[in-house]
This record gives structure tokens, sequence and C-alpha cells, in this order.
């Protein structure tokens, strides 16, 4: 009984047109794009015209887009693929580049870094101001002269609070350093030129923007060189081996042809959201608030209450939210994003994402609107008194 | 709506299949407790997570039951919360020579508190268990009364004297009333994958009941000082018989494992975190007609105005003795056996009973 789904930025479902899309390649029209026959080159035309596509809504060549599996393996493909670059080509050196990156990326991002601290690398990890924002002075003081990458992303998955990234790059580029951006979260919600944004590397992910999940890409800039993870065929030109997961990267194509101007509407619900919780729910506040944002994403806090147990509530309301990142048995820990902002612990349990999509409707968010502020109320009065713990009453 | 704690084991699962089939409004709730990885790798407590509590065997049991089921289910994250009310609390007990019942404190501190919150803000009005214990409502005296389960062999009232009367008029038990034996027998009725599934003894966040590997990971984890533990092991005049390890490995009445020989079997009669001394004696040493409590809970409310006969159970497979209870100042309790009891063991709880009514209970000095 879904009512709504307010859970984009985590997956966000297959639009009609993408499915449309996705359909011959189900259905057995194409074979392997490797292969010489009329069904391998069916596959091999379907598969350039998506790369073509991709490219085009980024601003890339299509010759710098390499498909991968997904968001996930884009980050790791960029971050362990320059520094495995580095090795290669350094064979006798002794000491391993300085790597940079902030404390507020995804995981995706940030355990790869950690994994590289663990094997040598020195890694900064850079702050997030209490809007959400690295600030660029904070990169310039930890560049150093051995530093090899800097990785920021572009929006934040949790906030949606976009990042200089332009400044960012500038920076890096100025002091020969290479520069990737985790975008997964602002393709197709913002507009993005890699080469006014002056990055080398850009990850995006298929299932934030309404293609199909388990697909997604690295723009890599001409020139850059970046060490494959997989060894097998010379797919990709030769930096991701693999038969292509031929639907899924049509659907990436698909998807990256939607229409953007949509998203000035989903800001507009966005804005609803915030502004009718702002002036009817007392001590509730937006992370970012003020920041630039991508259109579709707001995290909310509601001071005093306990986030999984209003997810929960909505959810059996039939609308689905998110709070914090869900650890392996489903249980939710309090976002680190949150937490490296400087929210209290409480706050940041407190506080819960929407991300709309473009299937959302305005009826949607008025029937959540609806209900929410009497949950929060009812919630708060239901919450226990700050744990001076039962002990007192016990030993 | 009824929220259903939910373990993954035979006894909840059968709960929620129960509740479920009277066309109850059920929603399945799995505690995230304790963190298995956290400790892992510290001496004697396995390379990776292990132990019972929140495996992701169990949540994956219990996820799986929902779904046969058909009925909503999430897992609610109360690491904090119990860590700071029974972990912390079970580690100090040890440390100060007495032996906890982290059960006890879970399910008051937890499971009938953070746990009936959570479920109150999702909009459910009671919480059931898989406990076997029996909870009605005397329509006379107002009072939501605790009685034993059925299945004497099963009952687990001794993990629930806590409970105060807002908690217990929120409580389902509905398997008071069945032997073990049925509930199994229900669960395979109702096609439940758990049916088979072997219960659970231990301390669910202590990987393979080895306390004293955890409590010394534990207390490397939070940096304490390590201040010695280990001591003399004395005899009742004060003979020096040997050394032992540490007080934290030693509990009262316990026999095995105590370095020392003599011609008679000797018992542990007592723990001195402060002079680090474990004393031991004979069996009939550990005879005691009298103990003192604190803390004392009473169920309906108000202590008695005078001593009431009673019987006491002193740990959880304990059978209830006869004794008098008296109601001292300061929520303090003595219990007066008519006949010496064995092993009375500070830490514990003594529950009281008449018949199967659970009067309530207190933590033994």
């Amino acid at each position: 009984m879904v009512r709504a789904y307010f859970d984009n930025n985590a997956s966000s479902p297959l639009m009609p047109e993408v499915l449309e899309a996705m359909r011959p390649t189900l259905e057995g029209a194409h074979g392997n794009a490797s292969s010489i026959h009329q069904r391998g080159q069916a596959a091999k035309a379907a598969l350039e015209q998506a790369r073509a596509n991709v490219a085009k809504l980024i601003g890339a060549d299509a010759s710098e887009i390499v498909f991968t599996s997904g968001g996930t393996e884009s980050n790791n493909l960029a971050i362990r693929g320059i520094v495995g670059e580095w090795r290669a080509s350094h064979p006798s050196a002794t000491a391993l580049p300085h790597l940079i990156t902030s404390r507020i990326e995804h995981h995706s991002v940030l355990n790869v870094f950690e994994e590289l601290e663990r094997l040598g690398h020195p890694v900064t990890y850079l702050r997030a101001a209490s809007d959400g924002r690295i600030e660029p002075a904070e990169l310039q003081l930890a560049l150093r002269p051995d530093t090899g990458l800097v990785s920021i992303m572009m929006a934040n998955n949790e906030t949606g609070v976009l990042q200089p990234v332009a400044e960012f790059a500038a920076m890096a580029r100025a002091a020969k350093v290479k520069f990737h951006t985790d975008a997964i979260q602002a393709v197709a919600k913002v507009p993005i030129d890699v080469k006014a944004l002056g990055c080398d590397l850009l990850s995006l992910s298929g299932h934030k923007f309404h293609a199909c999940p388990g697909v997604g890409a690295l723009y890599v800039r001409r020139g850059v060189r970046i060490q494959a993870m997989l060894y097998g065929g010379r797919h990709e030109r030769e930096r991701r081996a693999g038969s292509e997961n031929l639907p899924g990267i049509v659907s990436l194509g698909a998807a990256a042809r939607l229409d953007l101007a949509d998203n000035a509407r989903l800001a507009q619900l966005r804005d609803r959201i915030e502004q009718t919780i702002l002036a009817s729910v007392p001590r509730t506040g937006v992370a970012g608030a003020g920041q630039p944002r991508v259109p579709n994403t707001t995290d909310i806090y509601f001071d005093g209450i306990e986030g999984e147990a209003l997810v929960i509530a909505l959810d059996l309301h039939g609308f689905c939210v998110s709070t914090g990142a869900a650890c392996t048995s489903g249980a939710v820990e309090p976002s680190h994003v949150l937490l490296a902002m400087g929210y209290p612990r409480a706050r940041a349990r407190a506080s819960l994402r929407f991300s709309l999509g473009h299937q959302n409707t305005a009826d949607e968010i008025d029937a959540l609107l609806a209900i929410l502020p009497e949950l929060v109320q009812t919630q708060r009065r239901l919450v226990l008194p700050d744990a001076a713990p039962t002990l007192a009453r016990l030993a | 709506m009824i929220a259903v704690a939910m373990s993954g084991g035979v006894d909840s699962s059968t709960v929620a299949a129960m509740l479920h089939a009277e066309g109850d409004d059920v929603v399945g709730l799995t505690m995230q407790l304790w963190n298995q990885r956290r400790l892992a790798g510290a001496p004697g407590m396995g390379e990776r997570r292990s132990g019972r509590c929140c495996s992701l065997d169990d949540v994956h049991d219990a996820r799986r039951v929902a779904e046969t089921l058909g009925i909503p289910y999430y897992v609610v994250n109360f690491e904090d919360r119990f860590e700071q009310d029974v972990v912390r609390p079970f580690a100090a007990a040890y440390a100060a020579g007495r032996t906890p019942v982290p059960c006890s404190l879970c399910n008051t501190a937890v499971k009938f508190d953070q746990l009936l919150a959570t479920a109150r803000q999702i909009g459910a009005d009671k919480i059931a268990t898989g406990h076997y214990a029996r909870v009605s409502h005397n329509p006379q005296t107002g009072v939501h009364e605790l009685r034993r389960g059925l299945d004497d062999s099963k009952d687990q009232t001794f993990f629930l004297w806590g409970l105060t009367q807002e908690q217990l008029s929120r409580a389902l038990f509905p398997l008071g009333g069945l032997t073990k034996a049925a509930v199994r027998a229900r669960a395979a009725g109702y096609g439940l994958q758990v049916a088979d599934k072997p219960d659970s003894h231990e301390i669910c966040f202590v990987p393979g009941n080895d306390y004293t590997a955890f409590l010394d990971a534990y207390a490397a984890e939070q940096g304490a000082p390590s201040t010695p533990t280990a001591g003399e092991m004395v005899s009742t005049d004060g003979r020096v018989l040997g050394t032992h390890p540490g007080v934290q490995h030693f509990t009262v009445g316990q026999r095995k494992g105590l370095g020392v020989t003599a011609p008679n079997p000797l018992y542990v009669l007592q723990t001195d975190a402060a002079t680090r001394r474990v004393v031991v004696g004979a069996d009939s040493d550990l005879m005691r007609r009298e103990l003192a409590a604190s803390a004392c809970h009473w169920i309906a409310g108000a202590p008695p105005a005078a001593p009431i006969r009673v019987t006491a159970r002193i740990r959880h497979r304990h059978r209830p003795a006869a004794a008098w209870a008296e109601p001292l100042p300061n929520t303090r309790l003595r219990v007066t056996f008519d006949a010496p009891q064995r092993a009375i063991t500070p830490g514990q709880s003594v529950v009281l009973y008449q018949d199967d009514l659970v009067l309530g209970g207190a933590w033994i000095d």
C-alpha cells in the first residue's frame, strides 16, 4: 500500500520511457556487443548510442565514458584506478602519495580511502562546515607537494548540498593533482559540464536518476590514465573488462535523456515540504538551508523524536523516507554526514531525508503533509525522557 | 496494533503467528542491541562476529517469519541504550565481585522501556513477547498481575520482576499458558521455518558464554585502567590456600576451576573485590537462611505494611522456597527462609511469589 515513495536518493524507480527503451534488450533482440554478426552489431549500436547520451548529459566526449556496474564501482575505479596507475608508473617509489577526500563522502568513497590509508597512503579528510559545505580554503590548506588525488563529492546524498567543485578542481589543477568528483547524487539534477568543471574523473549511477540498478559510469578525461580493476576482455577501452550489461546501459542512456526541466517542479515540491514543516512543526530545521542544493533533496530534523520510529510510522502509513545509514541487520545508525556537520547525536538521529523523483506528484506531497505534523506531535509525546537511566530505579 | 518483539527464535516467532492468526494487526520489531564485530579479534572473543545477540542469522530468521506471515517488520537500533543500561552495569557488577542478571536489566530498561516506547510511537498500544509468563488485570484491585508461566520448566518470571504497572498494562505474553512442546507444535503448524531451531541459553551478547573474555575485551576497549583483580584464595579461617587470576572469574557456589586441592570438595563462598580475596569452604558453608536485598520493586505498587509469607527464588533455576519477606526503609528488603538455602549470590535477584503470583523482587546485596 505504498502511497508515495520519497526515497529516490536511495533508489529511484524506472521511468516508463526508460523501461520502453530497455525492452528490446530484454526480449532478446541483441547479442554480445563484441560479436561480428548483426545481432552483435545491434548491441554495439545500442551501447554506443547510450554512451553518446550519457556523454552529452555531462558535456563529455563519448570516448571518455566507461560503463560500470554502478556508483560504488565507479568510485572504486576512479580512486583505485588513479592510485594503481601511480604505483605502476613509480615501481621503485618508497613513499606513497598523499590523498585528500572529505568526511561527508559516501561510504563507496570513504571506505576506499580508509583501505588505502591502511595500505600506507597518508589521507586527509576535509571537514564540513555546519551548513554542510566544504570550504575551498580547507582544500588549499590540505594540498601538499606529494598529494596525488583529491576526491570530493558534488552533491551530498543526505543533505543535497552542492559543493564548490569547480573551485576544488581549479585548485587541484593548479597543484597538478588529479581531481575526482562523486556526482552520483547530482547528475540529472543539476546541469553538469565536465569541461567547464575541470574535473579529471566523475562518477554517476543509473538508479539514482530513474535508470535501473546495477549500472553506472565513470567519466575519465581524455589523457588521464587509470589502472583497470578487473582483468578479462578488452571492453571499455581496456578500462573495465566484462561483457557489457546492455539492458542496464541502455536504461542509463534513456534516463540521460529525461527532461531536466521537471527538476524545477521537484524543487517547488521540496520547498513546499520544507515551508509547511517549518511553519507548522516547532523545533525543526533543514540541513544546509540557504546553501545551493540539488532540487530533489531535503533533510529535516525534528528535535525530540527518534528518526527510526518516525520512518517506521510513515512506512506503516504508506510513505517511504529514510533516516541515517542502514547497517547490515537493517537497523539504523546516525548519519556520519550530519555528525560531521556538527549535529549532536540526538539531532542526527531525529533527522529524516525526503528525496523526490520525477514520478512524485503534488497530491503525494499533500498526503504526506496531511499526516506528518500530527505523527511528530504524537511521537514527541511518547518519547522517553532523556535517559537518566532506569538504573536509578533498579540499583 | 500490537508490536511483537521478534528475536528470530521459535518463541517470539510463534507469538507473531498466533496474534496474526487471531486477526490482530501485528508489526514485528527486532532490537539491534550489540554490535558483535565490536570486540571481535580480542583474546577469547573469536576472530569475527560471533555470539547470538543480534546475529545476522537471527535477524534473517525473524525477517523470514514476518515475510511468511505477511506482517510489516523492522529492525530498531538500541545499541546505545543497551550498552548504557545493560552492558556497563553488567561489567561493573562483576568488577564489584557480584554476579549480575543482565536479562532482568534488559527487560526492565530496554525491552519494556525503549522498545515499548518505540512501539507506541509507531502506533502500537501493546507489546507482545515470547516470555513464559502470564499477565492479567484484576478488576477487583485494579492491579495488573504477573504470574508464572504454566510450563514450570520454562517459567521466565525470574527476569520480569522489575516491570511496572504501566509496563504490564501494555504487555502480552501469549505463551504463558503453553508448554514449550506445544509452542514448537504450533510453530510447525503455522509452517514457521524456526519450529526446530534450538533454544538459546547463553547471555546473548557474550559469545560462547565466556563472560570473563568478554569483560576483559570490553574493559580494554573502554580504555579502563587495568586494576588488578587477581588475589588470594583463602579458607573460612583465613588460611591462604593459593592464588587466583581474578575475582570476576568466580561466583558463589562455584566448584570447578578453583585451582586448589583439598581433601574435601571446595566451593566459592564469597568474592571480595576490595581485598581481591576469594573465600572457599565446604558445601555446608554455602547454606544461609537470610539475605538482604536492595531496590525492591513491588509489582502491585506499595510494599506490604508488615512481613509477609512468600516463596522466594534466588536464581533462575531455583525452586521457590518458603520464607518471610520483610520490607525495610529505602526500598530495602530482608528475606528469611524457613530452611537454609544454598549459594545465595550477591548481584542476583530475589523474586517473591505467592503461589504463581509474582509479588516483586530485589537485587541481593
